[in-house]
């Protein structure tokens, strides 16, 4: 075993991360305010999270995948807890008789950009700097692992009524979101989940790589520019090479649910710049494509995202309403997403729009 | 009806007698720091006008004492928290999010022990009656006498909360007893919240309705009590006594629906501009629209029924800077008869500019002759703009809707804005407040996840709970109305889960009657 370099991870740090992969989310994931509360509880008690490059990984290292599953709505009334997520690792290790090295996030965007910092303070191993979607996304097919081929089982689910269960073996990423999702319903429709576990090589080779330390200069850029009093969406592009797509007012919001998802559109009227036209968002928990008139101009895997006017945060699905104003940006998308793989996981078409993917961003910008 | 209205604002206490739903008489007194001797003075005031010397039918105060002793840190007490649903949620126990120095204050000691609910009504776990016993004797022999109770999704299922009670009533019985599903909303951090602010303030309650009792009885009043809560309605006393939290935000909430009925409009916005910010609403229905999110009160996230309101720092009292020019949000305060222009002061107001353009006539009006127009006019239209912008910003629905403007400062609202039908300013608009108060009705609320049924039936089923629970508070069943009804799909959840929120309102039952079953 490599003696890589890790970071500790600051308080600070932290609060920044919350805001960052609240905006990285792009509408969805739930917020990470109770995750950030745990962890400012773990921190108190004196744990500290430490932060490891994907690149200092062991090739036969194992490293857990986390996430907590469900409904964000029971989230209110089942709160996160760092225990949780943390026996859905431990029952990994138990199942396939290994050890994790380190624990990763399966999306930095939203709630779940906080899971393996806590699962990480609990356990007492590193978290990597990596996740595998880059952002958030609504189905458990739609990760950088599953467009790489790697192997989609075991899964396991924890409820804290000590309910355990693993999902041993499916044929597609697609079975094993439709089979986990009844399991997590059954459960309460919320679970602590620990996916596949992947090796270091495959972390390596199909991980989303900085994408913690990423969502912590966002939140941070955002963070300080409001502290300077100066424009947080400003700061933001130039720190991330975003773009700036439309600046406004929500003059309506339509949602449904259907197949368990939250869906519907929301239309923005232009202000200064944008006076005189409109543009609407189509949603599936996450913003997915925005239109002006007929033409798409942004889609996933581009990161659509609604944020506050005044203070740059991120705006949810779940809690945009009339009145509120907004700035919808877009920042390049991992290129894993963007590849002629990725986008049958995720591209337009798999959410249901007959369009063709067009990158707002030349190639060279579109890093991770 | 014959109504007194009495609001004990920070600076004033209005009284004022309806008779009929009409302003017979006001009176402004100011707000004395034990807060009763104020509300006598202004009742004497008041009853020393022969046309205002008649027998009423209730008394109705509105007051921010309430939340003054949560922000201000005082009069709080040592409570117990009892937390159901264990063992999920473990590792964010009550006061979790709470401000130190308030969680020192009031934390008296934290049970946590299984039980609660799932999202679907089913049970969480089994009830652990013995731990609930072990706790009340614990309580009991630490002399706590106060309790907050918080089971998990108690809106969907109180049972395990009211199990406690029963509980705690047999082995400590002179104990308070908060349950969070009286006070609250899906989100279990947010609804304790709730159930621990107001189990903190038991006491305090108690005094303050007694002491508002006496000052009424010492005035020659013989009437029932009603306080204001957030929302608009009324409690009665007693149920003020038992859920002190309710009247957190009563004062904007007053204002809006004191112009809602001076003005007979039950659909509008509304700005109330006073000395030193204004508060823009909406009204829908005849009662401020609520906020929908989490309401910050002395550093506690919480999810109370409060009007969703904007402030900003513009009012008579602002200042107005000259380079560049500038409107609030700075302000003389209380101090603008001594320091403004027109009073002889060397601080220029925004109170100047309007005396100086003719939109009032107070003070000298000489001492701003020599103002120039062009700062006249640009003081004004930065002041225009700052509302344009804000009241747009309020508006809930595109289209053109009519304008309320109250409060001392109302002639800082121009007569024409955009996305504005019309303004429409009221007679005894500067007592809105009390006029609010006096015409107050009696509210329920529901708020559940309903499943596998048709968004019509998760309604009316919603609105039956809301009705309820109206009835209990004190209003007469057959004048109750629908003010608010939301629905909000849930993802995730299966059988087409959809979360309503439905609240009604009507008018206070007639205490003779027996209540309608």
């Amino acid at each position: 075993m490599s003696k890589p370099e890790l970071k500790t991870i600051s308080l600070e740090e932290i609060e920044a991360l919350a805001v960052g992969a609240w905006i990285l989310g792009t509408g969805g994931g739930g917020s990470p305010y109770l995750g950030l509360l745990n962890l400012r509880r773990l921190y108190a008690e004196g744990h500290r999270v430490q932060l490891m490059s994907p690149l200092d990984l062991d090739d036969d290292d194992w490293v857990a995948v986390v996430s907590n599953m469900g409904a964000p709505l029971v989230g209110q009334e089942r709160l996160a807890d760092s225990r949780n997520i943390a026996r859905a690792v431990r029952m990994q290790e138990e199942i396939n008789g290994i050890k994790f090295r380190a624990v990763m996030s399966v999306e930095i965007g939203g709630g779940n950009g906080v899971q393996a910092l806590m699962a990480a303070a609990h356990l007492g191993i590193p978290v990597v700097d990596a996740d595998c979607m880059g952002r958030a996304f609504p189905e458990a097919q739609m990760t950088s692992v599953a467009i790489g081929g790697l192997r989609p089982y075991p899964c396991t689910l924890y409820d804290p009524r000590g309910i355990e269960a693993v999902v041993t073996k499916v044929p597609s990423w697609k079975w094993m979101e439709r089979a986990s999702r009844k399991i997590c319903v059954e459960m309460g429709s919320i679970a602590s989940t620990s996916k596949a576990p992947r090796t270091g090589r495959e972390v390596k080779d199909w991980g989303i790589h900085f994408t913690t330390t990423k969502a912590i200069r966002i939140g941070r850029a955002v963070q300080e520019a409001n502290r300077r009093h100066e424009d947080p969406i400003a700061a933001l592009l130039a720190t991330e090479g975003g773009k700036k797509l439309f600046t406004g007012k929500i003059v309506d919001v339509a949602r449904r649910t259907t197949e368990g998802f939250l869906r519907g559109s929301t239309m923005i009227e232009g202000s200064d710049a944008d006076r005189g036209s409109r543009l609407k968002l189509s949603f599936q928990n996450e913003w997915i494509v925005a239109w002006r008139g007929e033409e798409a101009i942004a889609t996933s895997p581009d990161l659509i995202c609604v944020l506050d006017s005044v203070d740059g945060h991120g705006v949810g699905t779940e809690t945009i309403r009339y009145g509120q104003r907004v700035t919808v940006v877009a920042l390049p998308a991992p290129p894993v997403l963007t590849s002629p793989r990725g986008l049958e996981f995720v591209g337009p078409r798999a959410f249901g729009y007959d369009l063709d993917y067009r990158s707002l961003f030349a190639p060279a910008e579109a890093g991770a | 009806m014959k109504r007194i209205g009495i609001d004990v604002g920070g600076t004033n206490t209005d009284a004022v007698l309806i008779v009929d739903e009409k302003v017979v008489h006001s009176v402004k007194r100011p707000t004395t720091a034990d807060v009763t001797s104020g509300i006598l003075d202004a009742l004497k005031a008041l009853r020393a006008n022969p046309a205002a010397a008649v027998k009423v039918d209730a008394v109705v105060i509105g007051t921010t004492h309430f939340i003054n002793a949560v922000v201000q840190r005082r009069h709080v007490q040592k409570i117990a928290a009892i937390r159901i649903g264990m063992p999920a949620s473990a590792s964010l126990p009550p006061f979790c999010d709470w401000p130190a120095d308030l969680a020192a204050l009031v934390n008296g000691d934290i049970f946590m022990l299984e039980g609660g609910h799932d999202y679907d009504g089913r049970p969480f776990m089994p009830l652990d009656i013995a731990a609930l016993k072990e706790a009340a004797r614990k309580i009991r022999d630490k002399g706590l006498r106060s309790v907050a109770v918080c089971s998990s999704f108690s809106p969907l299922d109180p049972s395990c909360e009211t199990t406690a009670r029963d509980i705690l009533g047999e082995i400590c019985p002179d104990v308070a007893v908060t349950l969070s599903h009286d006070l609250g909303r899906i989100g279990l951090l947010e609804r304790e919240n709730a159930a621990l602010l107001n189990a903190s303030l038991h006491d305090l309650a108690i005094t303050t309705v007694a002491a508002f009792r006496k000052a009424i009885a010492d005035s020659g009043i013989d009437a029932p009590l009603f306080l204001t809560q957030n929302d608009g309605t009324v409690m009665q006393a007693e149920i003020a006594t038992a859920f002190p939290v309710m009247s957190f935000a009563s004062g904007a909430t007053n204002s809006m629906r004191g112009a809602a009925h001076l003005s007979g409009l039950d659909d509008a916005m509304v700005v109330d501009v006073g000395g030193t910010t204004s508060d823009i609403g909406q009204l829908r229905h005849g009662f401020p629209r609520e906020a929908n999110a989490v309401v910050e009160v002395g550093g506690v996230r919480t999810l109370f029924r409060m009007p969703d309101l904007l402030s900003i720092g513009l009012g008579g009292g602002s200042h107005v800077d000259e380079d560049p020019v500038r409107v609030g949000p700075l302000s003389v305060g209380y101090r603008l008869t001594s320091d403004a222009l027109v009073f002889g002061g060397a601080r220029l107001t925004a109170t100047d500019i309007a005396v100086a353009a003719g939109l009032i006539e107070i003070g000298d009006r000489s001492r701003v002759a020599k103002l120039p127009k062009r700062l006249i006019e640009a003081a004004l239209r930065d002041a225009w703009r700052k509302l344009e912008e804000d009241i747009d910003r309020m508006k809930t629905e595109a289209g053109d809707v009519p304008l309320l403007a109250v409060g001392g400062g109302a002639f800082l609202v121009p007569d024409r804005l955009p996305g504005i039908s019309e303004i429409v300013r009221v007679p005894h608009g500067d007592c809105a407040n009390a006029v609010g108060a006096a015409i107050a009705q009696v509210s329920g609320e529901a708020d559940q996840v309903f499943r596998d049924l048709s968004r019509e039936d998760a309604i009316a089923a919603a609105r039956d709970i809301a009705a309820d629970r109206a009835v209990q508070a004190g209003a007469a069943r057959d004048s109750l109305k629908t003010v608010d009804v939301e629905d909000m799909p849930i993802a995730y959840l299966p059988g087409n889960a959809l979360r309503v929120r439905v609240r009604v309102a009507g008018a206070i039952a007639d205490p003779d009657l027996p209540a309608a079953a």
